[in-house]
């Protein structure tokens, strides 16, 4: 920056040679003020969503930078919600971005008294295997008068009712062809 | 300059913006406030204001965060007003009565129907900086850390920000304060308050606040045409029997020669936690600051020439 | 609506600021109330008798929509000379058996309606209550045999026509009554019919709305008949600005019932096979529908193959049944409740916990921590270590020493979940609106989402039995399971998943070839040439476009937006539109013009998708006795019903009755004034030690709970905390349990603003700050004052990492079900209020041991089904 810049750009000189000679506007803008920019401005991509609380269905935007998301607001595309949203919608930066977060697989082996750190494919293959022992342990395939049950009463699922359609389809594909009956939601309670 | 401390004014030339945008503030519809603080969360995430849960339930109604502050830039306010207290029952002359006895007797109302219709009110209302025409805490702070932006709002520059806490009781709402925690939080002993969003303006976006309020209680636009909406609006509500609805924050003639952020309240002010007649702190300072003004120049004016000379 | 919704709050608002009336019934004052016209506060549990006084009001002046309920309802249909009403048999419809506690709904038939075969010997153990009526016969598609040709007199007066049946039903359902039993003054009363009935008719219409305040009841699906009754005598449905609406709290709920998570239903509301009556696909498909009934539910065969198609592919053909036998079968109840309690039995070794909680958002948290105790294995998938996570390690019963955590051998693997916008796919909102929702960024660590989660857990369940030659293996290895991501990365493509969900035509020469996708429900084939998973959907990616992903902006297109997400069925916004016209097709009046005939062009129009076959002129009449969609005449809007009207009277479907009577919760302090008969007859109760009921009136020890309490929710929080109480933007606008009562109880209880109270049931007591506020009203009720204690169930102990805790309302409840549907009562119980903290450790459970013998409280307490107290 030359001196003549550094010169002009210093408040007093600013405040002394331009419109707002008491120094209260213009003038006293710093440069980091003036370079303030909002983040939605500088996002990578806005991606649009759907809020994750309540059944309104409000019309959300995210906001991306470097594979972060950095905002999310309302859509006043969304004829549902025309951009607005209730303090739980406004908060869902922090349902994603929250520092308290759980981020890793956690498992307590029977009776352990804390939590342990544990791969998540290893996990993943431990439930798989129980899966397998339990429907089996458990297995029925007819009533006492001899009525096909082909069922297992060994594994049950309790579902929060914010799960994509997708993935409860899966979901009631995959208990159904395992056997295991028994299965609710959020819908119910 | 003989105004610009005092009375009607446009604040944002006042300041030496050319070619200012049309000054921008809020009304706060309060009638149609459902109490939901969504605007304080929205501010907040924008903001990247420090939450506080530390203190937990205050007993104030559904109001946990009690007033506007560093760590609070929109604040719900819940008012539960109940009804008029029942007639006192009649003082017993032992005079004779055309009433049965039970019926006078009834404790507290509690046998009549009426005792089943609460006829309260649950006000809420959601508060903010009110970017005065005139503010207190922009003329008294002695860095420019707080400066009047091209729309007419009053906006703290963290990065000047000295904490020297002047601004704090210059304030006649009580808004400004300078942040003292939580510990981990950015920007600790600086002064805080709303920017009615500055950069999303600079963005042309709504406020955080006004954005998400879900009944359009909070709008965003151009002052001028707020208060003429605040106006119809309080016609309006009277014509419907809402005896109480008035604007607050729309005389440019007030005390803070009208404020950015205007009201519409059901009831006093004093109610909501409002000062009926704010007057701005700083009223008497153009008189003050004539008189100082030719020491402060002649200061400034070495302090150039120095400038210059040392660059040399 | 506004504390619980407040962004769908804004359509209430704008309503008002053009004149709407709004009206809010509530026992407590709300944010709601706050915005209403009129708040109407009532003793929780009392609704039935609210709305059947308007009913009854509504008959009683005359004023329903002649010409809608003569044409749109059943009003005008005979039923049976053998039904008797509750009046005539002290509380209970004909065909109650005491011995099982259940109905046989043979005699609520129309008139000469031949009696299904198998009705009343189709339930095998008595004692039980075995089928969920509402959702194991379809959404609406409860069969009833010959309903295409049914008797009725258009004159509507004769004594065994529904019209007739309903005013006497009503008529001891008066303002008078509504005044004992409710606490709401006649004036009040009077204020809210007359503003229903001046905006209902022609040319205005009004909306119910409600809420898990009108479900959580053991009468709680008679609460939504109640509305439908209502509803359709004043021509509400099928109609702008009407309806019933369903505010549902968690984003897919809706979508959680189309595409179920749900013991007894199979997507699209088809049934699961019940052991013994559905042995076959014939059989099965005879319990969804007749031969002779009217609708598509007589399509339901078509339905049904198209989801074993898109389930087991090639390996289903119509010699096999198309593998109907690989589907499980239910014998009774298996919903959540009867679950927990078979793991206190030890007879469910692993659960699966997917982004929910019950240790504190179900009822009896104690009963559900327990369960967890003795499983073998428990999977929790969730963004935070909640309470049901953690019950092992702090939850309130290792504090009262019930429990060791050194004792607990269940294992427990907590995965951490995706959020939403770390995933593609569709949330079904509140008005059956699937809504595509696109990924934004990877899940970060080992977050994951469910899809892919359960993508990877079927693989490997499915390798580890690969070489099995078991047949109970076959539904497994033989299920279709091919979601791979097109470009590559691990897990379920979303899309391909949606894809399946709407379904394709099948080609090629043996039929096992994708073709097409379908673009309706109509399309779908009987004969194994089509596959689809939910029919209902089918019509979302019609011409290979994903329409939930539709996101034209509101501004620029049609109030009704459709081309913003896509609703089921075939986009239509509401449903049985075809009412919003006359008989002729005309709009009932301009100002209401939805849905019309256009006589030139020979087709249903409007502004919104027209619910009825669309070139079916009004004046069609089929031959009598046509089922299925062709047996449909022009002026039956109703087309999912078997008789194609609205249903004032139930004729069959549902389990506690056809007509919604007034009986008091499981917990009251009120005696029911219409008959010796307390409570629902067919309620589902549950004698254990462990799920101990307080005495209700009439009976020794009510008075030692005299209060009424009643959980809800804040705007604040998010039901039972987790996506919540880790959130300190919300943590700290509602930072604590609290306990809402009146300054008249703070009075009598001692109770302080800010201080402290214990609440007390027979099943524990906790503690929480107490809000003195005159937002809750105490009422008059049989000439006695009734407090009412508001609970919000937000919080919970031991949470790991949880930013707030405190004590779960839900502990307080015990389980007490509706019969239909499986729900428990948590909106009205009773309970004892104290001033101060609860006691901790062993003390909590002598303190509740001394109310239960106060009480005398044992397993029978509240419990006997009929002729109680």
């Amino acid at each position: 920056m030359s001196a003549r810049k550094t010169l002009l750009s210093w408040p007093v000189v600013r405040q002394l040679t331009g419109t707002d000679p008491l120094g209260r506007g213009a003038a006293a803008q710093s440069q980091k003020t003036r370079d303030w920019t909002a983040r939605t401005e500088t996002a990578d991509r806005v991606v649009q969503s759907v809020c994750p609380y309540c059944a309104v269905g409000c019309g959300q935007r995210v906001y991306v930078k470097d594979e972060k998301v950095i905002q999310i607001e309302g859509d006043p595309d969304s004829p549902v919600s025309r951009g607005r949203l209730c303090p739980k919608g406004s908060a869902s930066e922090q349902l994603v971005n929250a520092p308290g977060r759980q981020r890793y697989m956690l498992y307590r082996r029977p009776h352990g008294t804390d939590w342990e750190r544990i791969d998540l494919e290893t996990a993943t293959d431990m439930v798989a295997d129980r899966v397998v022992a339990s429907r089996a342990a458990q297995w029925q395939d007819v009533d006492q008068e001899g009525h096909a049950l082909r069922r297992t009463m060994g594994i049950a699922a309790l579902g929060g009712a914010t799960l994509d359609n997708e993935e409860n389809y899966l979901i009631k594909k995959l208990f159904t062809a395992m056997g295991a009956i028994q299965i609710e939601n959020q819908a119910r309670i | 300059m003989k105004n610009s401390l005092f009375g009607p004014l446009d604040p944002a030339p006042d300041a030496g913006w050319t070619d200012a945008p049309a000054r921008k503030g809020f009304l706060t519809d309060t009638s149609i406030c459902i109490g939901c603080k969504a605007c304080e969360v929205a501010c907040k995430e924008w903001n990247a204001i420090p939450a506080d849960w530390s203190e937990g339930l205050t007993g104030d109604s559904y109001d946990n965060t009690s007033a506007l502050g560093a760590n609070t830039w929109r604040h719900v306010a819940f008012i539960e007003q109940p009804a008029a207290p029942p007639a006192p029952p009649p003082v017993d002359l032992g005079m004779p009565t055309l009433r049965p006895a039970d019926e006078a007797a009834a404790p507290d109302g509690a046998g009549s129907q009426d005792g089943n219709k609460p006829d309260f009110r649950w006000l809420m209302s959601s508060d903010v900086c009110k970017h005065c025409t005139h503010a207190a805490c922009l003329d008294v702070c002695p860095t420019g850390s707080l400066f009047r932006s091209e729309f007419g709002t009053v906006v703290v520059q963290d990065d000047i920000c000295n904490g020297c806490g002047y601004c704090v009781p210059a304030c006649p709402y009580g808004v400004i304060e300078r942040r003292n925690g939580p510990e981990d939080a950015k920007n600790v002993g600086i002064a805080q308050k709303c920017t009615l969003c500055y950069d999303r303006l600079e963005a042309g976006n709504t406020p955080a606040c006004a954005q998400a309020c879900p009944t359009q209680s909070i709008q965003f636009g151009d002052v001028d045409e707020l208060r003429e909406r605040g106006r119809a609006r309080v016609e309006q509500l009277q014509a419907q029997g809402v005896e109480g609805a008035r604007l607050y924050g729309d005389d440019p003639n007030d005390g803070v020669g009208g404020t950015g952020s205007i009201f519409l309240l059901l009831d006093e002010p004093e109610v909501y936690g409002m000062p009926p007649d704010p007057v701005v702190t700083t009223r008497d300072l153009p008189d003050m600051f004539r008189k100082a003004g030719m020491a402060a120049l002649s200061l400034a004016a070495g302090a150039a020439l120095s400038f210059l000379g040392g660059r040399r | 609506m506004a504390e619980c919704h407040p962004v769908g709050f804004q359509w209430v608002m704008e309503a008002k600021a053009r004149g709407a009336r709004v009206i809010h019934v509530d026992p407590r004052f709300t944010r709601t109330s706050a915005m209403a016209d009129q708040h109407v506060p009532l003793r929780a549990g009392s609704d039935i008798v609210f709305l059947g006084a308007i009913i009854n009001y509504v008959l009683t002046n005359e004023l329903y929509f002649h010409d809608y309920v003569l044409s749109y309802t059943n009003a005008a249909t005979l039923v049976s000379e053998d039904f008797r009403d509750v009046d005539d048999l002290d509380g209970v419809f004909s065909g109650y058996d005491p011995q099982s506690g259940s109905y046989d709904p043979t005699s609520w038939a129309y008139e000469d309606v031949a009696e299904p075969a198998a009705a009343g010997t189709d339930r095998q153990a008595p004692a039980e209550h075995e089928e969920s009526a509402g959702h194991a016969t379809g959404s609406q598609g409860a069969s009833e045999e010959g309903a295409a040709h049914v008797h009725r007199d258009e004159t509507l007066q004769h004594p065994r026509c529904v019209l007739q049946i309903l005013k006497r039903h009503y008529s001891r359902y008066t303002p008078e009554m509504v005044e004992r039993m409710c606490g709401v003054s006649q004036e009040d009363f009077l204020a809210v019919c007359e503003a229903v009935t001046a905006n209902s008719g022609r040319d205005r219409t009004t909306a119910f709305v409600y809420s898990v305040g009108w479900t959580q009841h053991t009468v709680g699906v008679q609460y939504i008949r109640g509305a439908a009754i209502l509803q359709l005598l004043l021509g509400n449905m099928g109609r702008p600005g009407g309806g019933i609406l369903a505010l549902r709290g968690h984003a897919s709920i809706q979508g959680s019932t189309d595409i179920p998570t749900l013991f007894d239903i199979l997507p699209g509301y088809l049934p699961m096979p019940k052991a013994g009556n559905s042995d076959t696909l014939e059989d099965y498909l005879g319990r969804i529908s007749t031969s002779s009934q009217k609708g598509f539910w007589s399509d339901a065969r078509s339905y049904a193959v198209s989801l074993l198609k898109a389930w087991w592919g090639e390996k289903a053909t119509a010699d096999n049944d198309f593998c109907y036998d690989y589907l499980p079968a239910l014998t009774g109840d298996h919903g959540t409740y009867q679950t927990v309690m078979d793991m206190i039995a030890e007879k469910v070794e692993g659960y699966f916990l997917l982004g929910q909680n019950p240790a504190v958002g179900s009822a009896h948290g104690r009963m559900q921590r327990l369960g967890m105790s003795h499983l073998k294995w428990l999977v929790v998938r969730d963004f935070n270590l909640i309470e049901s996570a953690t019950f092992w390690k702090e939850g309130p019963e290792i504090a009262t020493g019930e429990m060791r955590t050194e004792d607990i051998g269940t294992e427990v693997f907590f995965f951490p979940a995706a959020s939403h916008v770390e995933k593609d796919g569709t949330f079904t909102q509140t008005q059956r609106m699937l809504q595509w929702h696109h990924q934004a960024v990877e899940p970060p660590g080992d977050c994951r989402s469910e899809l892919d989660f359960f993508y990877l857990l079927g693989q490997k369940v499915r390798e580890r039995l690969a070489d099995s030659t078991d047949e109970r293996d076959r539904p497994l290895l033989d299920l279709t399971w091919d979601y791979d991501r097109e470009d590559g990365r691990p897990g379920a493509s979303a899309d391909a998943v949606l894809r399946e969900i709407n379904g394709w035509e099948l080609t090629g020469p043996d039929h096992n070839e994708r073709g097409d996708m379908l673009s309706s429900f109509t399309q779908m084939k009987p004969d194994g040439t089509t596959a689809g998973g939910c029919w209902i959907y089918t019509g979302v990616y019609a011409d290979g476009i994903n329409h939930s992903a539709s996101k034209k902006p509101g501004s620029e297109q049609s109030w009704v937006a459709l081309e913003w997400g896509w609703s089921w069925p075939a986009n239509r916004r509401i449903l049985y539109n075809r009412a919003s016209a006359d008989p002729d097709g005309k709009p009932w009046s301009e100002r209401k013009a939805y849905v019309w005939w256009d006589e030139e062009a020979g087709s249903w129009t409007g502004h919104d998708v027209p619910d009825f076959p669309k070139t079916k002129a009004p004046s069609f009449r089929p031959e009598p006795g046509t089922p299925g969609p062709a047996g449909l005449a022009g002026d039956d809007p109703f087309i999912m019903q078997a008789d194609g009207k609205g249903w004032l009277y139930v004729p069959k479907g549902l389990l506690d009755g056809p007509l919604p009577a007034h009986y008091e919760p499981q917990e009251s302090p009120v005696r029911n004034p219409f008959y010796s008969q307390q409570s629902n007859p067919t309620r589902q109760v549950f004698k254990r030690k462990d799920n101990l009921s307080n005495p209700s009136a009439g009976a020794p020890g009510s008075d030692v709970f005299p209060y009424v309490f009643t959980t809800y929710r804040l705007t604040e929080h998010h039901t039972a905390g987790g996506m919540s109480r880790w959130s300190g933007y919300l943590a700290e606008l509602q930072p604590e349990f609290f306990c809402e009562v009146s300054p008249e109880l703070a009075r009598e209880r001692g109770l302080d603003n800010g201080g402290w109270a214990t609440i007390i049931t027979a099943r524990t007591a906790i503690e929480a700050r107490v809000l003195v506020t005159d937002r809750i009203t105490p009422l008059t009720v049989e000439g006695k004052r009734i407090h009412q204690i508001g609970l919000p169930y937000h919080w919970g102990v031991g949470g790991g990492g949880a930013l707030v805790s405190g004590d779960s309302a839900n502990d307080l409840l015990g389980v007490t079900l509706d019969p239909n549907v499986h729900i428990q009562e948590s909106k009205a119980s009773s309970c004892d209020i104290q001033p101060g903290r609860r006691p901790t450790g062993p003390a909590l459970l002598r303190l509740v041991d001394t109310y239960r013998s106060r009480a005398g409280i044992t397993v029978e307490t509240s419990n006997t089904l009929r002729g109680e107290a």
